[in-house]
């Protein structure tokens, strides 16, 4: 199979565009006959990154390569980064405001729950600069 | 049990329908999304007062059989359209989440 390739732009303060990234990525995927727990596992990881580049980062570009064997996800934006990422890993840690709580976000487990549904987990941030999740999930 | 059962035997208020066929495998209970999206599994019937688009994105993710709203919580009008589009069942009902997961312990 050739690896597929996809792009998305994620507006900044959208709530109602927001998990159209991942809510594509999953079609696809059941389009692919992908199993049931990859599809899951992927579509979570990129809907918790999703949200937090409209929460915290004013948006951002979110990439997805589909090969034999992984999905890769790149997903950078030029937000104000994260000033200390071993707080932002921790269970529970939430820089969201009330407003954004509201909507049920803001748990503090969205990163922690990236981590925990990908393969390879990796994050770039500098502040002041953005921050760019690099994800993969292993297809068995 | 099938979603439609549960719906006759809770007496729950159909809100948007969806694949009313779809079997119910077990009960999650919880409102802040992330922590859904955590323990959840497929199958699970969903009890939660969030009734916006941010739910239906969270159900269809995480492959719910169906969301029940508790407590008479509201259903936006955005998240009532998606949820069709969708094809994301929400049921509702007046009871806290406490009284439907005894029931549905008893039925599943
Ligand atoms: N893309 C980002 N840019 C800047 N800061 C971020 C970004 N992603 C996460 N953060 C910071 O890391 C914290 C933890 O993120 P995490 O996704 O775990 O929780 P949350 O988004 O606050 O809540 P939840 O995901 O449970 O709804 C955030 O509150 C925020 O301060
Ligand atoms: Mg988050």
């Amino acid at each position: 199979m050739d690896s597929i390739r996809l792009h998305y732009l994620v507006p900044g303060d959208d709530f109602t565009r927001a998990g159209a990234a991942s809510s594509d990525v999953k079609r696809t995927l059941k389009e692919l006959g992908v199993a049931p727990s990859v599809i899951r596992n992927v579509s979570i990881a990129m809907y918790e990154g999703e949200i937090n580049m409209v929460i915290h980062a004013g948006g951002g570009d979110i990439d997805v390569e589909i090969t034999e064997n992984e999905i890769i996800m790149t997903l950078a934006d030029k937000g104000p980064g994260i000033e200390n990422l071993e707080l932002a890993m921790k269970e529970g840690f939430s820089t969201a405001p009330d407003n954004i709580r509201c909507l049920g976000f803001g748990a503090g487990m969205g990163l922690p729950n990236i981590k925990k549904y990908t393969d390879e987990f990796r994050i770039d941030t500098k502040v002041g600069v953005g921050t760019t999740l690099h994800l993969k999930v292993y297809i068995q | 049990m099938k979603v439609n059962e549960l719906k006759d035997k809770l007496g729950l208020e159909v809100l948007t329908e969806g694949d009313l066929n779809a079997e119910c495998t077990g009960c999650y209970s919880g409102d802040l999304l992330s922590w859904v999206m955590s323990k959840a599994e497929a199958g699970d019937i969903w009890l939660t007062v969030m009734g916006n688009i941010n739910a239906v994105a969270v159900s269809v993710l995480c492959d719910c059989a169906c969301i029940i709203l508790t407590e008479k919580a509201a259903l936006d009008d955005t998240a009532k359209i998606k949820a069709e589009a969708q094809g994301v069942t929400i049921l509702r009902s007046e009871k806290n989440a406490y009284q439907l997961g005894v029931e549905i312990s008893k039925l599943i």
